[in-house]
């Protein structure tokens, strides 16, 4: 029981970093209606801009919000730059967009920065929380800054003219546009957002898997997982469902006997699979029906 | 509609207005016969590494032509076709290995192993669209790294450590390279899997395939089993770049879990973008482009290989949006009408429609096949539309 106990709260640990990601995935996805590849090198990005900030002196706090907003001026600049003119290009074709801006971003963090792994400081400490050996302040931290994050995105799009705007330029192009929303900028606006969620993201896992060009990778690929499972049109979902990925692989990792140590990614995967033949759009998507 | 006489109307036409040129099908031949003189030739005019880049290009772009078939014609998602090509490069390795069996017996069961995992996974397929689906075969192209380290497999697959495979003989008759044999071999595989492929999707099944990724509803409707093709089609596809994958250990002589991770399957994506969707002749540009262009970045810049990748990609994706394959038909057409500015069609009524759908199916990036068998497509296609208005007014009827 202790065990279960231990295991699941480390899922919840890895899963609030999984989390996060899924959240900033679904953002976007809400925003832009597609996925974005190139994603978590975005947040890795600002994560080492955070550090250089640092490095240089900046008090920590000063170092978060103005990354947080430089992320959300990049995000910004990229739409427009880059894939504002393909606007009209099959989807696949922004695919190639995406897997080369993730190339770039790779390259140019390793060439700025260098590849050795950095250490990255964190505001919440790591002492353990109550004296429990189950989880530390920044674990907590972590998990708390998302819930946080999510309250407000959730506010932003249900209780904002913004918000609501931006939800219908990605739902209904053309209808918004007739009805006097820029559609153009509501989309720069949700990478812009999508950046920002990403450069907080990258920040707080970063003291856990320290900073180095590809340490987003891994935690992108169970974000996309989290993100999917939970239903690419719900944030909370995404949420529940990046917090149920990192319990999943920690369960299956410690209980599965024989196979579940080596496996422990490919069980979670199975487990999600096997999940979405019974929900086909995630477990709190929305079915998207169309007229024929 | 006209009579038969008056339909062929256009056609007499432009072959009465002065002098006769080839027709694009008589072009097409000679173009063939010359790429492959040049692909026998090529051989015997470069040394040894350069033969084995060219026979890689082949082979990535079998596999990618495994890939077109699922994504290209049947409109299906796939980022996990680097874990069908692990597979197949595995069974060959072990085969020929652990058992001792000779080289060109390992082909088909590559093929058929990959079938069978394609079909497995194509499954879930049938329930799940989009992204969605994608997640699946992601999931393939993560878990086959990973099982193939897995200890419990290790006096198979070697672990982690890989398989060193031997370099197939030289039939002893022929006065060649062990290289130059191999490009052979390869050649010679790939033009009959292309001509299969070819022969695939002009048939009755090729139409039902494309069909169902044009409007799956209407395809549907129309009596086409949408399950049986869709996983078929997977099998098949995964069967293609699996044959590849057998290849691919053949040529690089070594099998490594690394060797076939997610980058892989994420390189095949951007080949066959970067070549064409749905167009045969442009997966091989996309294998051109995935072994010869990160190459050329990396003699760019060292250290920003990565970044010149890119910027590359994306002056491709800006250039030719519809992949090298739909620039080509794009500018073919340009060049046809200026030299032969198209007359007065007398059948338009038949013709508009054409183009209507051609310019339809181009804008959403796919290759069109052009007559014959477009005439029995648009036929199709009527039939789908009468038999969904039918269904709606049987629904609109239906009391709420």
């Amino acid at each position: 029981m202790q065990l279960l106990l231990q295991q699941i709260m480390a899922g919840l640990a890895n899963g609030a970093i999984y989390a996060g990601m899924a959240l900033a995935v679904v953002m976007i996805f809400l925003a832009i209606d597609h996925l974005n590849f190139a994603q978590g090198e975005m947040a890795t990005f600002s994560t080492f801009v955070a550090w250089q900030l640092l490095a240089w002196g900046f008090p920590y706090w000063i170092a978060f919000v103005l990354v947080v907003m430089l992320s959300f001026v990049g995000g910004i600049a990229i739409e427009r730059i880059l894939f504002k003119p393909l606007h009209k290009a099959s989807i696949l074709s922004q695919l190639v967009a995406f897997i080369a801006l993730f190339s770039i971003l790779n390259s140019g963090d390793g060439y700025i920065w260098d590849y050795t792994i950095k250490t990255f400081p964190t505001p919440f400490g790591t002492r353990p929380l109550f004296g429990s050996v189950l989880i530390d302040t920044h674990e907590a931290g972590m998990i708390g800054v998302t819930l946080v994050v999510l309250l407000l995105i959730y506010g932003f799009f249900r209780g904002t003219r913004l918000g609501l705007a931006m939800r219908a330029a990605a739902q209904n192009p053309e209808s918004a546009r007739l009805v006097g929303i820029r559609v153009g900028w509501m989309t720069a606006l949700g990478w812009g957002l999508a950046a920002a969620i990403g450069a907080v993201g990258g920040m707080l896992i970063a003291p856990v898997v320290f900073l180095e060009p590809n340490m987003m990778f891994g935690v992108l690929l169970y974000g996309f997982a989290g993100a999917v499972l939970g239903g690419l049109t719900s944030p909370g979902g995404a949420v529940i469902g990046g917090f149920a990925v990192g319990i999943i692989e920690n369960l299956a990792g410690t209980f599965v006997p024989y196979i579940g140590r080596d496996l422990k990614l490919t069980i979670a995967l199975i487990v999600i699979v096997a999940v979405l033949m019974v929900r086909p759009a995630g477990i709190f998507g929305r079915m998207t029906v169309s007229r024929v | 509609m006209t009579t038969p006489q008056q339909e062929t109307v256009p056609f007499g036409a432009a072959a009465a207005s002065g002098a006769r040129r080839p027709t694009w099908p008589q072009t097409r031949h000679w173009v063939l016969a010359a790429a492959l003189a040049v692909a026998i030739a090529a051989p015997f005019f470069f040394h040894g590494f350069v033969i084995f880049q060219l026979t890689e290009v082949m082979i990535y772009g079998l596999a990618i032509l495994g890939l077109n078939l699922l994504t290209g014609f049947n409109g299906q998602f796939s980022v996990g076709h680097g874990a069908f090509y692990g597979l197949g490069a595995y069974v060959t390795a072990i085969m020929m290995q652990r058992w001792g069996i000779a080289y060109y017996w390992t082909l088909p069961a590559a093929g058929g192993v990959c079938f069978v995992v394609g079909v497995l996974v194509g499954l879930p397929a049938l329930r799940l669209q989009g992204l969605y689906l994608a997640l699946v075969t992601f999931a393939a192209a993560v878990a086959l790294p990973q099982l193939l380290k897995f200890h419990g497999f290790e006096g198979w697959t070697g672990g982690v450590q890989g398989i060193v495979v031997d370099q197939p003989d030289v039939p002893g008759f022929l006065p060649i390279s062990a290289d130059q044999w191999l490009y052979f071999f390869t050649l010679g595989v790939m033009l009959l899997m292309f001509a299969g492929a070819s022969n695939l999707i002009r048939s009755r099944t090729g139409r039902a395939i494309m069909a169902i990724r044009d409007h799956p509803i209407a395809a549907a409707a129309m009596g086409i089993n949408a399950p049986v093709y869709k996983t078929l089609t997977f099998g098949v596809s995964a069967l293609y770049t699996g044959v590849a994958g057998a290849l691919g250990a053949l040529a690089v002589q070594f099998v490594a879990p690394d060797s076939f991770t997610l980058f892989l399957s994420i390189s095949f994506l951007v080949g066959l973008i970067i070549g064409g969707m749905g167009s045969l002749p442009g997966c091989l540009f996309g294998g051109l482009f995935v072994l010869y262009v990160p190459n050329i970045a990396e003699s760019v810049s060292r250290g920003l290989a990565g970044a010149v990748y890119g910027v590359i990609m994306l002056l491709v994706i800006f250039a030719m949006p519809s992949g090298a394959a739909g620039f080509v038909r794009h500018a073919a057409g340009y060049l046809s009408r200026w030299r032969n500015p198209p007359p007065e069609p007398a059948g338009q009524n038949l013709a508009a429609p054409q183009n209507a759908y051609i310019g339809q199916q181009q804008a959403a990036g796919f290759a069109v096949r052009q007559p014959p068998g477009i005439v029995e497509e648009q036929a199709l296609r009527i039939t789908a539309q009468e038999a969904l208005t039918t269904a709606k007014q049987e629904r609109s009827r239906k009391p709420k």
